[in-house]
């Protein structure tokens, strides 16, 4: 696949039948949320808070639809407890793309904690992560999350390093122009 | 119980007599009980906790079914504990669902707590303030008779806030096993073979 993951995204939501696309938006999300948007086939549910989206994917299932659900990695702290009770007891096939913070070059402190947190929170509470810090990767590993998830019957995050979404620039003003000397 | 204020388990019955064919929610705690007491049925799907998720579970269900009517049938605290669900429920505008809140003022679960819907926070307004068209408070019966009426329109999206006594009725637990669940609900409404093979 090319090199654009989020067009890459996109295709396989439609190739695999993802009828509700729930989200908290990230800038790293921006592209799928806006070809989601775009697509008359897809449902696009902004949430107020990432538990929200859990439910929400729940619920879906329950009526038959695909929903994938993407947030920012913080927002995986707000999911943890609605995944434990209702996705991992209720054994609902979950599918999610969680675009890193606290992650490759990040220079926000209040980052850090929750980035480090990710993975071992998730697979505490059953879900399998599978990273992505390359394009190819991350179509690789949406491609096989929506199979673990809606065909095997489990739970999975994509985790998109900032490798490949890149970190984002926090310098004051005058900092910039001291570096761009 | 007090003399004038609805009894939880009434309430139930008089709205699960105009219930039809909705798909119903029920929210973790006593409305899981009074739903199991007073309509077990596949078509209920019963959530035992993830506090804060019957509407949303319910908004994903209702844009899935649109032919559908879903009903989610949750407890003042439930609903707090998930209350910005209303302003994600108003966005979709979804035709084909109601929230029923039955509001004791209480977290009854855990022995009777004080909730803040008893010391001033009014979920009906804040489902107004979310973008929530039709949004009730149901203080007697006369009002409940207004909201069955409303019900049967489908007058949705819907809020409905019932202020109910803290009695409540016998615990009728319905089957606790998630994945049964699940599955029995699926199967209801997709029937077995697409429920049990998904594609």
């Amino acid at each position: 696949m090319s090199g654009d993951w989020s067009a890459n995204a996109h295709s396989l939501f439609k190739e695999h039948g993802i009828k509700q696309v729930a989200y908290v938006p990230d800038a790293g999300l921006s592209g799928i949320i806006k070809a989601s948007l775009a697509d008359n086939d897809i449902q696009t549910v902004p949430l107020t808070t990432e538990e929200e989206g859990i439910a929400v994917a729940a619920g879906a299932w329950l009526g038959g639809q695909k929903c994938a659900v993407m947030m920012q990695s913080s927002g995986v702290g707000n999911t943890i407890n609605m995944i434990a009770s209702l996705t991992t007891t209720c054994a609902f096939p979950l599918f999610m793309i969680v675009t890193m913070r606290g992650d490759y070059g990040e220079s926000n402190p209040w980052q850090m904690p929750m980035g480090r947190a990710v993975e071992p929170v998730l697979e505490a509470v059953g879900v399998r992560c599978l990273r992505a810090d390359t394009a190819e990767d991350a179509a690789d590993a949406i491609q096989a999350g929506l199979m673990m998830s809606f065909h095997g019957g489990e739970a999975v995050a994509v985790l998109i390093g900032q490798k490949l979404i890149g970190a984002k620039a926090f310098s004051a003003p005058a900092a910039q122009d001291a570096a761009g000397d | 119980m007090s003399k004038n204020k609805l009894f939880r388990r009434d309430v139930v019955t008089k709205l699960m007599a105009v219930r039809g064919d909705a798909l119903c929610i029920s929210g973790l705690g006593s409305p899981t009980w009074d739903l199991a007491a007073i309509d077990h049925r596949p078509e209920n799907f019963y959530i035992w906790g993830g506090m804060g998720g019957a509407a949303p579970t319910g908004l994903g269900l209702a844009l899935a079914q649109p032919d559908r009517t879903v009903w989610v049938l949750t407890g003042d605290g439930e609903q707090l504990m998930g209350v910005g669900s209303f302003s994600t429920i108003a966005l979709q505008q979804p035709k084909n669902m109601a929230v029923i809140v039955l509001d004791n003022e209480h977290y009854g679960e855990t022995g009777m707590q004080a909730a803040p819907t008893g010391r001033g926070t009014d979920l009906a307004a804040m489902a107004a303030g979310a973008g929530i068209g039709n949004t009730m408070t149901i203080r007697n019966e006369a009002e409940l008779d207004e909201l069955v009426a409303v019900l049967k329109k489908g007058q949705f999206p819907l809020v409905a806030v019932i202020k109910i006594d803290v009695a409540t009725g016998e615990t009728i637990m319905p089957p606790r096993d998630g994945k049964f669940v699940k599955n029995t609900f699926r199967s209801a409404v997709l029937g077995p073979d697409k429920a049990l093979h998904p594609n």
